[in-house]
């Protein structure tokens, strides 16, 4: 048994409702207890989808167990199948129901459904969301692509004269970090080297398109986490090579050109003469001296992890003081990265873990999930999310891709955004006796309620000597002047009764309070007052 | 197993009085175990650990929004192969984690050891690790257990469940002394509030279950009389009226109407004067008529179509329709408890559908013939609906938010109204 306050990844069979869900026409019916549909709401609410995923749940309840729990799957994928028509049909497990072995598969099989069955075996209790992801696009893939493979030990035929070489890109998911705008700005970059894109998947591809993945001449392996077992599969099946470069940052989107175009048989030059990123000048722009040699803890999923970590030390001028994954099956590649940054790995998935270790390094910035975000943000560090897991937020509204130059751009402004300004900073070193230079105090341009970042790069004797200095925070709630007699006075149960208000809107309740008070010439206010000023002003 | 506690869904028969669709199918609606995520703050010195999987934890950090303003006083020990192989004992395992924990948390004094859907179906008996791990930890730490498990409670059953544990550990109140208990989750703002006006209607001073601290357990015997303040308390009534508690038969305190129902029903038990009763409820009557009353106009004749989810469907309905002129199409109910909801069926208009249980994509079907105005329903059915351009308000918001009593009926008619509000504002 393991202790888990939050989790990085969810179960293996989440992953394989990313995968679903991503997809058109492809339904999966999952034996699972009711509470196991909370994971709709990763779409519908997280990634803000505006359909639920394509998932219908048997949701069997204590009093079916040893009865008919089989009998009620078999309904189940029956009804689905008959309600939404899909080309294809997934049938799993979840945790539970991995424990009442009812044999989703053997049970599909049996029903003679008019469309393929395919069973996934995603075993809750060793592996996790990204595993289940990979397997399920693996599954799906052989069932579907398997049936064109040519013999084994066939030559690829050669391109034929006069065709466009062309590709498959693979790997983005639903609920992936920025999945969305790296496919559209990968798409681009390889459409502009002159290189046809087939098929994407699982992302937008029908089990139709996965079944013409064997006819492009190669894999770009966007996210080797859900697409690198497959690609190697494809590329043992159908000799297609695959790329091994992830285009995240300036030097890593320069190699991918340089390893496609070798791929594809091209001139990539032209591509990277008209280079669209502005990070590099950026970077040596004079302003980004104040960034050298910053502090950052990097934290993620392995591939994100790895990137990222390059990208600030060579491209940022960071020094990464650590970086870590919770993908074991990356524990290697993360550990590489480290030593060639001169840093200690991090390989875990505890929470807990990766705080301490932020605690004990005392970093400037972290690179992270949301977990590492809600770290950051309770130790006063800046973060910025570089990662799945996350949030609402992370699904922007614009355009945002991490992949590509537009992708390093973006990098640009995320990462630098948490950090103070260069002037900013040294006026914050000199003056810190300022009574507005306080723990809650952030850099200028992110509005009064930002901790200060730079309260993390000062050393622990400064720590001392700011927590000595201790200024308290101002207050931002106008409070009424002592000494002015026709201000109403607060009774000490109404004060009370304020500040079991949310704190957000205190502020307001206190106002709002005060001016009915005053309107009706009350000279205390009571509770009764409090909530005949919280009635007068409902709306 | 011990730790698992009869579904408290009852036999249908006996309500054949009342027209009500039975449905089951897939149930579009959360586990028990999504209550720590308001038991955990309601009771400041209680840890919730979740005996169950990964799945399990990915439930809790998803369905709490990661709403993350200190550290949660839950976590999950999850359940791994070995465990199941039996390379190790999953109760040393238990043991551990256990240990760890209340050398993290020293502030810890009462924990519930909440089991889930594997740790049932593998037979994991958390009534007896709880009696063992008490003897190791306790007096200083109290352990108690309860099922939140997907198989055996709904949402807001994961709740009773865990009140309901606490119901044996409760101290014998004195024969002779009559008390009032209130049973049930409230924000602590609504909490005092009613605590107030019970106050002022000289009942003897009400006790409440859960209270804020561990150690502060509400005494229980033959005098006692207890008003449930949430509706889906069944099997905590039950224990408690096996101790000799009478449960006071009330509408719930939603609504300005609601409200006064739920008080009089303790007025009448303890004798209180009707004049009395007046001097205290007139005033905050009117002003939380008055407050609602000025979301008539955005709510009158709209019709309302609810999912099951909290049991909290029948009271809402119930409110929307007498106070704001609501009309109630279908109203769905996870379990529908006669007992505990006839004094609410009864006032609900004519002609209001009632359904227990779910099949959702037959009940979605029925919705979109029904055309409703507006759609109380969850979390992952919320922006599908919308998407398909019907108006919805997530009832997790309901449970999640001050709603009860006079000064927040209001705010409860404005959860409504926002909805509405809002696309009258939107000009894309
Ligand atoms: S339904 Fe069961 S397995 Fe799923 S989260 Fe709830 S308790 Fe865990
Ligand atoms: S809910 Fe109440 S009335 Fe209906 S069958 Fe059960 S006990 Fe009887």
């Amino acid at each position: 048994m393991k202790l888990a306050v939050w989790t990085y990844e969810g179960p293996p069979h989440v992953g394989a409702m990313r995968v679903a869900t991503a997809m058109r026409e492809l339904h999966y019916v999952l034996h699972a207890p009711q509470g196991d549909t909370y994971a709709d709401l990763l779409f519908t609410m997280i990634e803000r989808l505006p359909h639920r995923p394509p998932v219908t749940y048997t949701t069997f309840q204590a009093r079916d167990l040893g009865s008919d729990t089989a009998e009620l799957f078999k309904r189940t994928l029956r009804e689905a199948h008959d309600r939404f028509q899909p080309q294809a049909i997934m049938v799993g497990a979840s945790c539970t129901a991995e424990l009442i072995q009812d044999d989703p598969g053997g049970l599909g099989r049996t029903l003679g459904l008019p469309v393929p069955v395919v069973p996934l075996e995603l075993p809750s209790y060793q592996r996790k969301e990204n595993w289940g992801a990979s397997e399920t696009f693996y599954q799906l893939v052989r069932a579907f692509a398997g049936a064109n493979a040519p013999e084994t030990g066939t030559a690829r035929p050669a391109r034929p004269d006069g065709q466009k070489p062309s590709c498959n890109i693979l790997g983005p998911t639903a609920l992936g970090f920025r999945h969305r705008d790296d496919v559209v700005e990968i798409t681009d970059l390889l459409e502009r080297l002159g290189i046809d894109v087939r098929v994407v998947a699982p992302r937008g591809a029908t089990p139709a398109d996965l079944a013409r993945l064997g006819d492009a001449d190669f894999n770009v392996v966007l996210y080797p986490e859900t697409a690198e077992t497959t690609a190697r599969w494809l590329e043992r099946t159908f000799g297609q090579p695959r790329t091994t470069t992830v285009p995240i940052g300036v030097g890593a989107t320069r190699a991918f050109i340089n390893e496609v175009a070798a791929l594809a048989g091209i001139d990539p030059s032209a591509e990277l003469d008209s280079e669209r990123s502005r990070l590099p000048w950026y970077s040596r722009s004079i302003d980004s001296t104040y960034l050298t040699g910053k502090r950052v803890f990097v934290f993620g999923d392995g591939t994100h992890a790895v990137a990222a970590a390059r990208v600030a030390a060579n491209e940022f001028g960071f020094d990464v003081v650590g970086v870590g994954t919770y993908d074991r099956t990356f524990a290697r590649e993360v550990r590489a990265v480290a030593e060639e940054l001169g840093c200690e790995a991090l390989i875990t998935d505890d929470y807990l873990d990766v705080e301490d270790r932020i605690a004990e390094l005392r970093p400037e910035l972290v690179l992270g999930t949301q977990m590492e975000r809600h770290i950051a943000k309770r130790l006063g560090i800046g973060c910025a999310v570089i990662s799945a897991p996350v949030h609402v937020q992370d699904y922007p509204a614009r355009r945002s891709p991490q992949m590509g130059f537009e992708g390093a751009n973006v990098l640009w402004d995320t990462w630098v955004h948490p950090l103070m300004m260069g002037l900013e900073e040294h006026l914050l070193a000199m003056f810190r006796g300022d009574f507005e230079f306080h723990d809650a105090a952030g850099a200028s341009h992110h509005g009064a309620s930002h901790q200060s970042p730079s309260r993390q790069s000062a050393s622990p004797a400064d720590h001392a000597q700011q927590a000595a200095v201790g200024a308290p925070a101002p207050s931002f709630e106008p409070t009424a002047a002592a000494n002015d007699l026709s201000e109403p006075a607060w009774s000490p149960d109404a004060d009370q009764e304020l500040k079991k208000i949310p704190f957000f809107v205190r502020g307001k309740a206190r106002r709002n309070t005060e001016t009915f008070a005053r309107e009706r010439g009350v000279a205390t206010i009571t509770v009764e007052t409090l909530y005949d000023a919280k009635a007068h002003f409902a709306r | 197993m011990s730790a698992v506690r009869q579904s408290s869904a009852l036999p249908s028969a006996g309500c054949d009085d009342l027209p009500v669709l039975r449905e089951r199918g897939q149930r579009e609606v959360f586990c028990g175990l999504t209550g720590i995520i308001w038991l955990h703050r309601k009771i400041q010195d209680a840890f919730f650990l979740i005996v169950g999987s990964r799945t399990c934890a990915h439930l809790m950090q998803s369905a709490a929004g990661v709403m993350i303003f200190a550290e949660p006083r839950f976590a999950t020990a999850i359940i791994e192969d070995r465990d199941l192989a039996g390379l190790a004992d999953a109760n040393d395992e238990l043991d551990k984690v256990v240990d760890r924990l209340l050398k993290r948390r020293p502030d810890i004094k009462l924990l519930f050891l909440v089991g889930s859907c594997p740790s049932e179906v593998i037979k994991l008996d958390l009534s007896r690790s709880a009696e063992r791990l008490g003897r190791q930890y306790g007096p200083h730490v109290r352990i108690l257990n309860y099922s939140g498990s997907g198989i055996e409670t709904t949402f807001t059953q994961g709740e009773d469940n865990c009140l309901a544990a606490m119901v044996p550990e409760l101290p014998a109140a004195t024969p002779g002394e009559p008390g009032l208990m209130v049973v049930g989750t409230l924000a602590d703002v609504v909490e005092d509030q009613l605590r107030r006006l019970l106050q002022g209607l000289g009942v003897p001073e009400p006790t409440f279950l859960p209270a804020r601290n561990a150690a502060d357990l509400p005494p229980v015997g033959p005098d006692t009389r207890f008003l449930l303040a949430q509706p889906y308390l069944a099997e905590t009534a039950r224990l408690l009226e096996e101790r000799g508690a009478q449960r006071l038969a009330a509408p719930f305190p939603l609504g300005a109407e609601g409200t006064t129902r739920w008080l009089k029903a303790a007025a009448d038990a303890f004798g209180v004067s009707p004049e009395r009763f007046h001097e205290v409820t007139d005033r905050p009557h009117q002003r939380a008529t008055e407050a609602v009353s000025r979301y008539r106009d955005a709510l009158e004749g709209r019709s309302i179509f609810f999912f099951p989810d909290s049991q909290l469907e029948i009271p809402l309905a119930r409110f929307l329709s007498e106070e704001l002129g609501m009309r109630p199409l279908e109203v769905g109910t996870p379990y529908l408890h006669r007992g505990i909801m006839d004094p609410e069926i009864a006032l609900l208009p004519a002609g209001t559908d009632l359904s227990e249980g779910q099949d959702v994509d037959r009940q979605l079907d029925r919705c979109r013939a029904a055309t409703p105005d507006l759609v109380v329903c969850g979390l992952g059915l919320a922006n599908p609906l919308e998407a398909e351009g019907i108006a919805t308000k997530w009832s997790i918001e309901l449970v999640f938010t001050p709603v009860q009593g006079y000064e927040q009926a209001a705010d409860l008619a404005n959860l409504f109204a926002r909805p509405f509000d809002r696309r009258t504002r939107l000009e894309v």
